[in-house]
């Protein structure tokens, strides 16, 4: 077992009364695409900073590369960040902000030349040297920032928000962009983002934060179709949310619905009796003008249609006013639904998350 | 909003400006008069700035002024960039507050009496009044003024740029050298052309404040005027305007220049 790039163990930090960072413990390998997701105030971005080293944890430890981070100044740490303002030096140029970490390591002349050469044409920037930071574009700005922070060559390179001040349609592109970047050069990036397709698109391992504590750590599809948390399987996509109690029987505990959808399946093991939530994806409801086939089923209105494009929304009220949210891609073969029909919503008990409440 | 302006605008406009500027356009006026009665026009010439070239005595007041304002304008700046870091970086520490409000008073209080003050401290200490005195004086002021500046541009100062700096492998001591000083070098400079001017017209600090053979260039203004008002006064003071005009020009210019320069 090699060491991992990163090694946090129960660090913790607070601000004043605020815990930012609670006791996390995490990894991350060589050549990894991480991303830090969570709600605003989370201590995602705290998190980083005790990484890049400008703020002190108050307990726990830091490992990068194997070697204790404590008492190491953020000027000689083997990692660099982008920061979400870009922070580029505004009185100098494009060429000089990108070759300043170069400078620092005292470098000569000839060869920053060359590597902030080779930097610009790798962010599609050749000719820009000479200008300004307030002569470019945001997205210019952001190619610059992320040339600066690669430049010394860092063994993590922290982003902060990478593509939040950009507009809808660059987001993507630069998305793209950066997972093509960190795939050609085989450095470990860690994103911090609130944005939840930003994280799945480019991750390969995501870390969901809540109140300075690490929720869960997966993958994007993990973390989509199997939620360990309620707070998980809210905060991600959307989920309808069913009451349900766990029982013991004959045959071991099972999860009875109370509420609009009437079901009764075995319990996974280790569910503690009591209530529960039952959690099922939108696209896995199944909703039909005829009885369904479900083991779990329940009858309604449709009160609202949405035509997304590339899928359809419904919203059904169910007899006691609750909402469920049933979607389906508009590729799809089916029946056609309208506002005001009277349907059947259904779910599979395999389709569905159990999780205590 | 597409508001007609009448005459009694234009009216009010004109009688505002005259009310400031008549005055000073008749001193630059009467500066280039022939006539060596001050009231009387007696056709264009610049024979007064050519005498004005040949009196001993005025030529050593504006070099006493011009080093005073010179030496005055660098302590006020190094002073004030100092004042004005510990306000913005410092956080809060004790005394903070008192510490602000004693800085900026110099600013309101009757200049009458900060220079009684400054004559009475020199008296008491046993510092013989003359050139560095004045140096000293003006510097209280000029600090002040020198403080609310900085602190301006300092108070909207991206940190993260200083973090970026520091990230990218640089020292705090290379970072402020490479990255914040440049960036705050247009408000100090602003902030020494203040206080260079505010010491280059101060009358009351000087007179307070100056001994034998460091009278400065308006105490000397002052002091013939009592005698008769020659028109080389008149050349001399318009000299004096033109240098200060200049001197706000590029002041303000470098302040301006802080209003497309942050980080964005």
């Amino acid at each position: 077992m090699t060491e991992p790039l990163v090694r946090i163990e129960s660090v913790s930090k607070h601000f004043g009364i605020v815990q930012a960072v609670d006791q996390v413990s995490l990894q991350i390998d060589r050549g990894e695409f991480f991303a830090l997701l969570g709600p605003s105030g989370c201590g995602k971005t705290t998190l980083m900073r005790l990484l890049a080293g400008f703020e002190a944890p108050d307990t726990g430890r830091i490992f990068i590369d194997g070697e204790d981070m404590k008492d190491v100044p953020p000027y000689r740490r083997p990692v660099n960040m982008m920061f979400q303002s870009y922070a580029l030096f505004p009185h100098m140029s494009v060429a000089r902000n990108i070759g300043f970490g170069l400078l620092q390591q005292g470098l000569p002349r000839a060869e920053i030349d060359t590597r902030v050469a080779d930097l610009l044409r790798l962010v599609r920037l050749e000719g820009y040297g000479e200008r300004r930071p307030d002569q470019l574009s945001g997205g210019q700005k952001q190619r610059v920032a992320l040339a600066r922070a690669l430049a010394p060559r860092p063994k993590l390179l922290l982003l902060d928000e990478p593509l939040a001040a950009l507009d809808r349609k660059l987001r993507e592109e630069t998305q793209f962009e950066l997972m093509h970047v960190q795939r050609d050069l085989g450095i470990a990036f860690m994103v911090v983002t609130h944005d939840q397709d930003e994280a799945m698109a480019m991750a390969q391992r995501i870390a969901l934060m809540r109140a300075g504590c690490i929720e869960q750590i997966g993958d994007a599809r993990s973390i989509y179709e199997e939620p360990q948390t309620l707070f998980v399987a809210e905060f991600i996509g959307e989920i309808n949310l069913f009451d349900a109690n766990i029982v013991a029987s004959d045959a071991g505990p099972r999860v009875i619905g109370v509420g609009p959808l009437q079901f009764s399946f075995a319990a996974p093991a280790g569910m503690p009796a009591g209530f529960a939530k039952v959690a099922v994806r939108p696209e896995r409801m199944v909703m039909s003008h005829l009885r369904t086939a479900c083991a779990a089923e329940g009858e309604g209105i449709i009160a609202d249609h949405a035509w997304l494009g590339d899928i359809s929304v419904w919203r059904v009220s169910m007899g006691d006013g609750r909402i469920v949210r049933v979607s389906r891609g508009n590729a799809e073969a089916g029946a056609v639904f309208s506002r005001g029909d009277r349907v059947f919503v259904g779910f599979d008990p395999a389709s569905a998350r159990v999780l205590a409440s | 909003m597409n508001r007609r302006i009448g005459a009694h605008h234009i009216a009010a406009l004109v009688a505002g400006f005259a009310f400031l500027y008549v005055p000073i356009a008749l001193l630059i006026l009467y500066s280039f008069n022939a006539s060596r009665l001050v009231t009387v026009w007696g056709g264009f010439s610049t024979r007064w700035y050519g005498e004005l070239l040949q009196n001993e005595q005025l030529l050593s007041s504006v070099w006493i002024s011009l080093r005073v304002a010179l030496l005055s304008g660098a302590f006020s700046a190094i002073l004030g960039t100092c004042a004005a870091y510990a306000l913005v970086r410092a956080g809060r520490f004790r005394g903070r507050t008192i510490f602000s409000a004693l800085l900026y008073s110099p600013m309101i209080m009757p200049e009458v009496i900060v220079g009684l003050a400054l004559l009475l401290f020199f008296v008491a200490i046993g510092l013989e009044r003359g050139f560095w005195t004045v140096v000293i004086a003006h510097t209280t002021v000029g600090m002040c003024f020198a403080t609310v500046v900085i602190h301006a541009r300092l108070a909207e100062f991206d940190r993260s740029l200083e973090e970026a700096a520091m990230d990218l492998g640089a020292t705090p001591a290379t970072t402020f050298r490479t990255v914040t000083l440049p960036i705050c070098a247009p408000a100090i400079v602003a902030a020494f052309l203040l206080a260079f001017t505010i010491s280059l017209d101060d009358f009351v600090l000087a007179s307070f404040t100056a001994g034998t053979g460091s009278t400065t260039l308006p105490m000397r203004i002052y002091s013939q005027v009592r005698l008769g008002v020659s028109p080389q006064i008149n050349a001399i003071s318009t000299l004096m305007i033109a240098a200060v005009a200049v001197m706000l020009c590029v002041a303000y210019f470098a302040i301006g220049r802080k209003g497309r320069a942050p980080a964005a």
